[in-house]
């Protein structure tokens, strides 16, 4: 069972408390964008929009990728699951490992503890 | 800060940064005994790699010691070539600390596992944390769906584990 914690709920939350950047969601709905197109859409200054989507970013509503000098905005949310969906397997992996070495442990002990008999007879 | 977390009754993950996994585990056990089966490769093999996955421990070295260097093949039916994982040793205290690197992907561009042991009562708490280089590390990590150092011809293990999980 995947489990988010509140903190990243705090952090869309908070991403989404702010109308522009609500709109830079639903724009990147229709399709992805350069800052600078954003920046120009919502009548911003570049690093006004910078920090917009930084927010966004931290909170993983968005992502975005620089190729050359352009850096393309996307909604994040597909790679947000990809995210959860391997962290997951990354937990049964070592769940699986450690159920293993559960009985590796249990061994050593009775080991011990039939050594331990031995030498007090 | 704790981003996100992930887990069963027993082990949990958690994303603690951008750049960095947390696994924790309590075993049945002094910790003695609980690093043992970590650095002792006789042991060790015998819970590494999940048998459900088909996998095969091909070959172990494992030079367990503070600058020591290990290096473990798997093989899988399906695999045409075997899968190699290496790495160093960056310390070994027994039995409260083991710390190595993975070099398969190039010296400095895996992750530094660190795994420490902590007692309490009969129980031991094992903490292991993955740390990437850079975000950029793991979020690589994460799209080629390579699994802690596994390529991406593990994929096949998730129906395996998906299954496990199923009769659980």
């Amino acid at each position: 069972m995947v489990q988010y914690s509140q903190t990243r709920f705090d952090a869309s939350f908070a991403a989404l408390s702010d109308a522009t950047r609500r709109g830079v969601l639903e724009q990147l709905g229709r399709a992805d964008a350069s800052i600078t197109e954003l920046a120009d859409k919502f009548h911003m200054t570049l690093t006004g929009m910078k920090k917009h989507v930084g927010v966004l970013e931290q909170a993983g509503l968005v992502t975005t990728q620089k190729i050359g000098r352009v850096r393309t905005c996307k909604l994040g949310r597909r790679r947000l699951e990809e995210e959860a969906a391997w962290i997951e397997k990354y937990r049964q992996l070592w769940a699986a490992r450690f159920d293993a070495l559960d009985k590796v442990i249990e061994e050593l002990k009775q080991k011990e503890k039939a050594d331990g008999l031995r030498k007090m007879e | 800060m704790v981003l996100e977390k992930w887990s069963d009754k027993r082990t949990t993950v958690e994303r603690t940064s951008d750049r960095e996994l947390v696994v924790t585990r309590t075993f049945n056990g002094p910790a003695r005994i609980v690093f043992e089966a970590w650095a002792k490769p006789e042991l060790f093999k015998r819970w590494w790699v999940p048998k459900s996955a088909g996998m095969s421990l091909l070959s172990c070295d494992m030079d367990i010691r503070t600058g020591g260097h290990y290096r473990l093949e798997f093989g899988h039916p399906a695999f045409e070539q075997p899968m190699v994982f290496f790495g160093r040793y960056i310390e070994v205290t027994p039995p409260v600390r083991l710390i190595w690197t993975n070099d398969e992907g190039g010296e400095g561009a895996g992750a530094v596992t660190t795994v420490t042991f902590e007692e309490r009562g009969a129980d031991t708490l094992a903490v292991l944390r993955d740390l990437y280089p850079s975000k950029d590390a793991l979020d690589e990590a994460i799209a080629s769906e390579s699994l802690g150092g596994f390529s991406e011809q593990f994929a096949q293990l998730d129906e395996v584990l998906v299954a496990l999980g199923a009769t659980k």
